[in-house]
């Protein structure tokens, strides 16, 4: 009878520790570990350990982000993968493709690349996709501990000045 | 009287305060965690998917755990993010996964155009079933399944509505 209310008692706290956690992590920030190389030097410049990054979901409330967000998604090709790249234009935005092409990135769409451009699977290979795959913006490096630190914002000017929306969502 | 002295019960006043919001805390968190992974009711309306959903406003029950496994299928109703605008979710039915032909008429309004598409791996051809008034696959192409948030049960309300979607 005692050990019966003593395991009662033991799962109700596992059971709220984890609704509260998995909340918390749905809702408003999780800490994810990255694997691959196609955001060096930001993120994984060297081949030895993981970094693991701060990722908050306060974004997905309005949607609203800018160019140079570090941002982590759903795969288009494969929806079980996330992949994390940096966007680098927003709905209406025009973007160069590799095939020196002009594209004008659709609405409620933003086009993403890594910054290590050699090694990276990104909008070059399957264009702009839809704003609804994203699931969190990445704000600051929480491991290894000699890598702390915020997570810039990085444009850098590829854009035709053709902008005729404002840069938020 | 001394407000900060012994008549009024500060501590005990505060612990119950605590105790009552980690009690709402945990609910909000149950709610949340039932919503997102098990299911959730939703409002939808429109003319899209007439006449299997009414214009003014149905309350349906969409499950949110086969999504999840992938065993979504061509006939199912799902709820998705807009391609267009990720800040609305859409009611509709899938037509065709990826890997599957789908053969469509462009807009039946004005012409009998038809187009034959392959629908990409890994995406999902959703179309309404009025097809006059839906703005779907046919206009926005295929979207990705992660898009996908959930498939639609059965209707809750209006009453007499209630029960399995008719294919």
């Amino acid at each position: 009878m005692g050990t019966r209310s003593l395991l009662w008692d033991i799962t109700k706290k596992y059971l709220t520790v984890g609704l509260v956690g998995l909340t918390i992590s749905d809702r408003y920030a999780s800490i994810v570990s990255i694997r691959g190389s196609s955001m060096s030097p930001a993120f994984n410049p060297g081949s030895d350990t993981n970094d693991y990054v701060l990722l908050e979901k306060f974004c997905l409330d309005k949607y609203r982000f800018s160019d140079g967000d570090v941002v982590v998604f759903s795969s288009p090709n494969n929806h079980k993968e996330k992949h994390i790249k940096r966007i680098r234009a927003l709905p209406g935005d025009w973007i160069e493709t590799p095939n020196l092409d002009v594209l004008k990135v659709p609405e409620g769409h933003f086009w993403v690349e890594g910054d290590n451009s050699v090694s990276s699977l990104d909008s070059r290979s399957f264009g702009p996709i839809p704003l609804g795959l994203i699931r969190g913006r990445v704000t600051h490096i929480v491991w290894p501990p000699k890598r702390m630190d915020r997570v810039e914002r990085e444009t850098n000017q590829r854009l035709s000045p053709i902008q005729d929306r404002p840069k938020f969502y | 009287m001394n407000l900060f002295g012994n008549a009024v019960p500060w501590r005990s006043i505060a612990k119950e305060a605590l105790e009552r919001t980690a009690i709402v805390t945990r609910f909000l968190c149950l709610l949340h965690v039932t919503n997102t992974y098990i299911c959730t009711p939703t409002l939808v309306y429109g003319p899209s998917m007439l006449p299997t959903l009414n214009l003014t406003g149905d309350v349906l029950l969409a499950e949110r755990v086969s999504h999840r496994l992938g065993k979504v299928r061509p006939g199912d109703v799902v709820l998705v993010r807009s391609p267009v605008d990720p800040r609305k979710s859409l009611t509709k039915r899938v037509v065709a996964m990826g890997g599957d032909k789908v053969t469509f008429v462009v807009d039946p309004r004005n012409s009998d155009r038809v187009r034959t598409i392959t629908v990409p791996r890994g995406h999902v051809w959703i179309q309404g079933d009025n097809i006059y008034a839906s703005r779907d696959s046919r206009q926005f192409g295929a979207v990705p399944y992660g898009l996908v948030e959930g498939k639609i049960l059965c209707r809750v309300w209006p009453l007499d509505g209630f029960g399995l979607l008719h294919h």
